[in-house]
This record gives C-alpha cells, sequence and structure tokens, in this order.
C-alpha cells in the first residue's frame, strides 16, 4: 500500500493516481508481506500557529533510499528531524523497527543523522570525529580503531585521520560527516541536503557514491533534498511534499512521468500544461478538448472524471516532437511559431508560440550535428506527440 | 623631441607640484607610516609604564631614610674624594624571602584569587550560555545588565555589600524572619565575605569574554552530539567545555590578576586576618612608610603573575600553531 492512500480523505480526493497505478502496485508487492521499517502515522507538528508537519502518515522499508522532496518551508526538515528526536510530534506517532519512539531521546534511538552543515567537532581531528559515536557506546579502544580505520577506508579518507575539519575541503567534510554518521551501524540514518553545500561536479561523483554506500551497506537512508535531480540520482522512491503534507509517493520514474498534480508535475522537472474539457471519457482514454492547445487532446490512461469536466494535461518539453512539415495526425497536433532558441548543448529548447497565444516548450535532443540549425526563430512549425506521451491531472 | 612610447617616470618630472609628495608616498607607506601607528601606544607604555616602573624598581633597590622622599638615593657624590658610589641594596628582596609573613601574604592572595576565579567561572557559565543562547533585544538587554553595575561607583558598591552582609543587615534579618537560623551568622569580616566580593565584582569580566566564546558555537554541534549518544551532560564536558576553553581562559586571566592584587574588596570586606598582598603593600607603604620594601613587593608582584600569564599565552599560541 503506497503512503498516498494512507492519506487522510481530504487530501487522498486531491491525489487520483491516474492509470499508471500498475507501477505503484508492483511497488506494493515489492515491498508486500514487509513490516515498514519505518512508520510515521498520523503525524503533525505545530510551532504555536503554525503547522510545520501536517497528518503525514508514510511508510518506509527495509534498505530503502526514500527522498523527502520539497521547496524551503514544507517541513520535510521538521519530519527528519522528528525522526531524529530533536522533535517530538505534536500528534501522531513514529515507529522504527516496530519500536514506539514517542519520548525516546536522540541518544537513545537506532538512528544517526548527517547535517547539512555536516556539524563535525572543531576541536577533533577526523579520527576522533568518527570515533565520537564509538566512544560514546563504551567500545573496546582496539575495535574502535578498526572501525575507524575502516571507515575511513570506505569514505576514501584513510591518509586524512589527523586532519583537523577546518584543514579539510568541502568534499572531504562531507565524507568525514557520513563516516561519522555511518559507524555506529545505525539502522536508520537520516541525511539533511547531503549534496548541497558541494559544487555542481562534485555534487555528481559523490551522489553516485552515496548510492554504492548504501547499497554495500544495506541501511536504510532518509534523504531530505530541495534539488529533484538530486533525489531523481538518489532515491528508490521519493515523497513528495507541499506545505506540510507529502503530496506523492512513488518511485523516481513515476514520478515523473506520471505526476498525480500539477504540483508535482510542475515541481518536477519543467512541464507544459494544457487547460481542456472532457469529451470523451472510456476505460483506457481520454479525449480532451483544449481551446488553449487549439486541439483535440488524446491520452491512453482512464481517468475517473464527470462528464465534462475541467482538467489539465500535463506533457513534458522532450515528449513532443517539432516539425515543418504537417504530420499525419489530427489529435495531439499544434503549430505555432518559434519565439526563441536556447542550445544547450546536449540538447535545444525551443519555445513555440500559439495561436492562442500560449507558450510551448519543447526540447529535442541534438542527435545530430545539423538538428539545431534546421529551425530558427519566426519558424512556423507543428508540434506533436504520442497519445501515452501526456498525463492527465484532475488536480 | 619627447619619446612618447616611454612612459614618463615620476621622478623626471620635478616641477610638477605632486613630485615631493609622490617621493615620500613609499616612505610613509611604510616605515613612517608603521612607525607612527605603532608609535603613539608606545610612547604610552613608556611614559605610563617602563618609566613608573623603572622609579618603583629603583625605589625598590634603595634603603628607607627618614627623609622625603623616605628613601636614600642610589648614587651618592663624595666631593671630596671625587667618588661617586652606587650602592644596590637587595636586603628588600632578600628579607621578602626571609620573612614567611610575605610569602604566606603572596600564598594567601593567590589562593583567594584562585577560588574567586573559580567560583566566578561557575557563576558566570550559565549567564554567558544564557546570554549567548538568547536573541535579538533580549540578548541586547541581558548584556546591558551585566555592564551595568559599572555605572556604579566601585567602592559603593563594595560599602552595599557591607550593607548586606553585617550582623543586622539585609541577608541576616531576613534568614531570622523566615525562622532559617535563630542568630544572626557572622558574615562580614570572613574570607566568605571577600570571596562573595571578589566574584561579584569581576563577574562582567568573565561573563564577556565567555559570552564571545560561546555566541560563536554552531548548535548543530549539540545535536550531533546527541545524535551520536552523548547525554546533555556528557556533550557539555565534551563539546561545549573544550570549545570555550579560549573564553575561559581570557576570562580567567582577567579575573584572577586584578584579584591577586585586590586592595579594596579585602579591606572593607575581609577580616583582619585576611592576609593579602594588595593589604600588605598598602600597609608598607602608608603605615610602615618603607617604600623601598614596597617596592619591592610591588616588582615581585609584578613578576610572579606576568610570568605565568604569558607562559599561558605562548602556549596557546603555540597550540592554534600546531592545530
Amino acid at each position: 500500500m503506497t503512503s498516498t492512500q494512507l492519506i487522510e480523505p481530504c487530501v487522498a480526493a486531491t491525489v487520483v493516481t491516474p492509470s499508471p497505478t500498475a507501477d505503484s502496485e508492483a511497488l506494493a508487492d515489492k515491498y508486500a508481506g514487509q513490516t515498514p521499517f519505518v512508520s510515521i502515522q498520523n503525524v503533525s507538528k505545530t510551532f504555536g500557529d503554525f503547522t510545520a508537519v501536517d497528518n503525514v502518515s508514510l511508510d518506509i522499508y527495509q534498505s530503502e533510499l526514500f527522498c523527502l522532496l520539497g521547496g524551503s518551508g514544507c517541513g520535510k526538515s521538521t519530519l527528519l528531524r522528528m525522526l531524529a528526536g530533536f522533535e517530538e510530534p505534536s500528534q501522531g506517532k513514529i515507529l522504527i523497527d516496530g519500536v514506539d519512539m514517542t519520548g525516546i531521546p536522540p541518544w537513545d534511538r537506532p538512528v544517526n543523522m548527517m547535517f547539512q552543515s555536516y556539524a563535525l567537532f572543531p576541536h577533533m581531528n577526523v579520527a576522533d570525529n568518527i570515533a565520537f559515536g564509538l566512544k560514546r557506546e563504551g567500545v573496546p579502544r582496539d575495535e574502535v580503531k578498526d572501525r575507524v580505520a575502516k571507515m575511513l577506508e570506505l569514505v576514501q579518507l584513510g591518509h586524512l585521520g589527523k586532519r583537523k575539519p577546518d584543514q579539510l575541503s568541502g568534499g572531504q567534510r562531507q565524507r568525514v560527516a557520513l563516516a561519522r554518521a555511518l559507524i555506529k551501524r545505525p539502522k536508520l540514518l537520516l541525511l539533511d541536503e547531503p549534496l548541497g553545500a558541494l559544487d555542481r561536479k562534485l555534487r555528481e561523483e559523490t551522489q553516485f557514491e552515496l548510492i554504492n554506500i548504501q547499497e554495500s551497506l544495506g541501511v536504510t537512508f532518509v534523504v531530505v533534498t530541495h534539488d529533484q535531480e538530486e533525489a531523481m540520482t538518489l532515491a528508490s522512491r521519493i515523497g513528495v511534499m507541499d506545505q506540510g503534507i507529502i503530496v506523492q509517493t512513488d518511485e523516481p520514474h513515476d514520478m515523473y512521468e506520471f505526476p498525480s498534480s500539477r504540483f508535482v508535475a510542475e515541481f518536477i522537472g519543467s512541464v507544459n500544461i494544457f487547460e481542456g474539457i472532457v469529451t470523451e471519457d472510456e476505460r483506457d482514454s481520454v479525449r480532451i478538448n483544449s481551446r488553449e492547445a487549439g486541439c483535440t487532446l488524446a491520452v491512453n490512461h482512464g481517468i475517473s472524471c464527470a462528464p465534462h469536466q475541467h482538467v489539465h494535461v500535463a506533457l513534458r518539453p522532450e515528449k513532443i516532437r517539432i516539425s515543418h512539415a504537417h504530420p499525419d495526425q489530427q489529435e495531439n497536433c499544434i503549430s505555432g511559431v518559434i519565439e526563441e532558441i536556447a542550445y544547450m548543448g546536449s540538447l535545444s529548447s525551443f519555445r513555440v508560440k500559439l495561436a492562442s497565444g500560449k507558450e510551448i516548450r519543447v526540447t529535442r535532443p541534438n542527435t545530430d550535428r545539423r538538428m539545431a540549425e534546421r529551425f530558427t526563430w519566426e519558424d512556423k512549425v507543428f508540434l506533436f506527440w504520442d497519445e501515452d506521451s501526456s498525463v492527465v491531472l484532475t488536480s | 623631441m619627447t619619446d612618447l612610447t616611454h612612459p614618463r617616470l615620476p621622478d623626471t618630472d620635478k616641477d610638477s607640484p605632486g613630485w615631493l609628495r609622490r617621493k615620500l608616498q613609499p616612505l610613509t607607506k611604510t616605515r613612517w607610516g608603521r612607525f607612527a601607528v605603532v608609535a603613539l601606544p608606545l610612547l604610552w607604555l613608556a611614559i605610563f609604564f617602563f618609566v613608573p616602573f623603572m622609579v618603583v624598581f629603583k625605589i625598590s633597590l634603595a634603603e628607607t631614610a627618614i627623609a622625603i622622599p623616605p628613601y636614600t638615593s642610589l648614587l651618592d657624590w663624595d666631593g671630596e674624594e671625587g667618588l661617586l658610589s652606587l650602592s644596590l641594596n637587595l636586603g628588600n628582596y632578600l628579607f621578602l624571602v626571609e620573612d614567611s609573613f610575605y610569602i604566606d601574604a603572596w600564598l594567601s592572595s593567590i589562593k583567594i584569587a584562585g577560588i574567586s576565579t573559580f567560583f566566578t567561572l561557575l557563576v558566570a557559565f550559565p549567564i554567558a550560555w544564557l546570554i549567548a543562547r538568547s536573541h535579538g533585544s533580549r540578548r541586547g538587554l541581558l548584556l546591558a545588565l551585566v555592564i551595568l553595575p559599572f555605572w556604579t561607583s566601585f567602592l559603593l558598591r563594595v560599602y552595599a555589600w557591607m550593607g548586606f552582609l553585617k550582623k543586622n543587615g539585609i541577608v541576616n534579618e531576613f534568614l531570622l524572619s523566615i525562622g532559617v537560623i535563630d542568630q544572626p551568622l557572622i558574615m562580614l569580616q570572613t574570607d566568605f565575605a571577600v570571596y562573595l566580593g571578589i566574584v561579584y565584582t569581576y563577574l562582567p569580566f568573565m561573563v564577556l569574554p565567555l559570552y564571545t566564546a560561546l555566541e560563536k558555537l554552531d548548535m548543530t554541534l549539540f545535536e550531533a552530539a546527541e545524535d551520536l549518544g552523548c547525554r546533555p551532560i556528557q556533550s557539555f564536558f565534551l563539546i561545549t567545555l573544550p570549545l570555550a576553553v579560549p573564553g575561559i581562559v581570557a576570562g580567567c586571566v582577567l579575573v584572577f590578576i586584578p584579584a591577586v592584587g585586590e586592595f579594596v574588596i579585602p579591606s572593607l570586606l575581609g577580616g583582619s586576618d585576611t592576609l593579602m598582598i594588595g593589604r600588605v603593600l598598602w600597609d608598607e607603604f602608608f603605615l610602615n612608610r618603607d617604600w623601598p620594601m614596597a617596592s619591592a613587593v610591588a616588582i615581585v608582584m609584578l613578576i610572579v603573575i606576568v610570568l605565568p600569564v604569558m607562559f599561558i599565552r605562548n602556549g596557546k599560541n603555540n597550540g592554534e600553531g600546531v592545530s
């Protein structure tokens, strides 16, 4: 069962999962019979008048790399801090490995956290920073030394054990923070914007290292991030949060291809949204009349909606094909004028203005060198796409 | 004809008004400028510290005399023999070492200052912590409250404590009225009153450097420590205390040094048996009129205090160099 179905009715109404439930069901099957490792049950957190987290229910399974994704102030960090024990839920409860965490302080939880600022102890060297958690547990000195050495190897900092944090680069500090959080072999590792402070190139490298470490150790990761790209690459599952509620929980692929709401569609990646009215609603296809698009939009999945309901159709820029000649299809085909071209190397991005005044973004991979030169400003072009390229959003 | 391809050197154009300034500029920018900046404080130190220090040092090597000023001069000119004699009297210093009174006064001063410094630290730490953890106008208000006592005369404030601590003072009357004690406690003219006076007076000197050190601490460090299995009390000793060391050292030095030489507080609040070097100094000067002896006490006091402090500072610098 996915968490979207657990959310209270009024939220659930806005989260009408479109037909790709086949995938969601596959996911449910994947974890079928498993008890959730982390179970967040109807958790709310209020600070005075402000509701940071609003009745969230979420199950996270063993060895998942779960990403909480959302803009600033959406409640994702508060949720993470409640898992760590720095905040107590105002309502609801959190179970980790079947144990109710209510009233259990951070130092007694089987959870470790990697902080956004890394929070390395400035007066201790790298090895002491990493050993900190083990020493508090009273692990024998020799074992501490062994495990620290192994951990330093794992994060490829074997030679830097004697350095102080302020003598390290940003990337090295990040690894120390990770090593320090992992050394106690926590059942659950919480990562708050783990790559936020790194530059782009380093971030890309570290992403994959993080995944490798997660897979080799089998620890359950919960990552908080505002960066959708980071979430897409890292996560086995993403939960998108907005204003204290989880709007959608899905695997990265489904989240991108089958967003359940306009918010998710627009939050993750870029998207073109058409407004329209349902004219034909069958079991596995819908036809929508959109004045904005100036054509009939055909979508090959069914939706549960009233006839003549007002809906939105989401269409990703890379799903649209562009040509000078009229393609041999009437539906899902619109024409317009190229307003703007952005050449980005691997792909080109076009902004096409339709007769209705609506602007559509189209991206095309530059598969051959001449590709970009074929289209130029003020060209009249046809845009067309397949029936399975777009998604109908009822909210 | 002027060769336009070569840029004109400033020195070659001696007629332009800026020539002299340009010529002087490198000088003012480097040596003279720096000298001028350093000269003022150096001059200040020379006139108001070094010269008086040498005068005191000179007096400490003289002998007492019934004269004005009450000591012999070091140089003696015998006109008949044409003999200029310099007599240095080390007797004062020898006497300081021989007479256990002075050593006792020293040790007692250091003990009282040390204990007071420790208690000042104990009281100041929570205050500094609270200020460092509060925000905005609250922080400003608390800091102002710490500094506020300076607006009243130090002497008045110590006198006020006499009013609190005396036999029929406020503290005793309060304790009697609620029945905790049935006869007044003797608090005034005890070492306890001296400790209290020093802690009270020097508290701001401890709070401010501590506040500066604690204010810089990143709160997530404590969360990280708790996350790694530290109870709050452990994270205090493992994280807060080590990171507050610079503030603790600065505060202790600021309290300890003046407390060792403290004169007013032991005189007003202490008993006749409260032995402190500041009082000894006063007595030597004004009761015994033994200026050379008093000067010797002052010189030794300076050396005994300054040397350890320099040592601490050196140690600190070395530590920073290594890290």
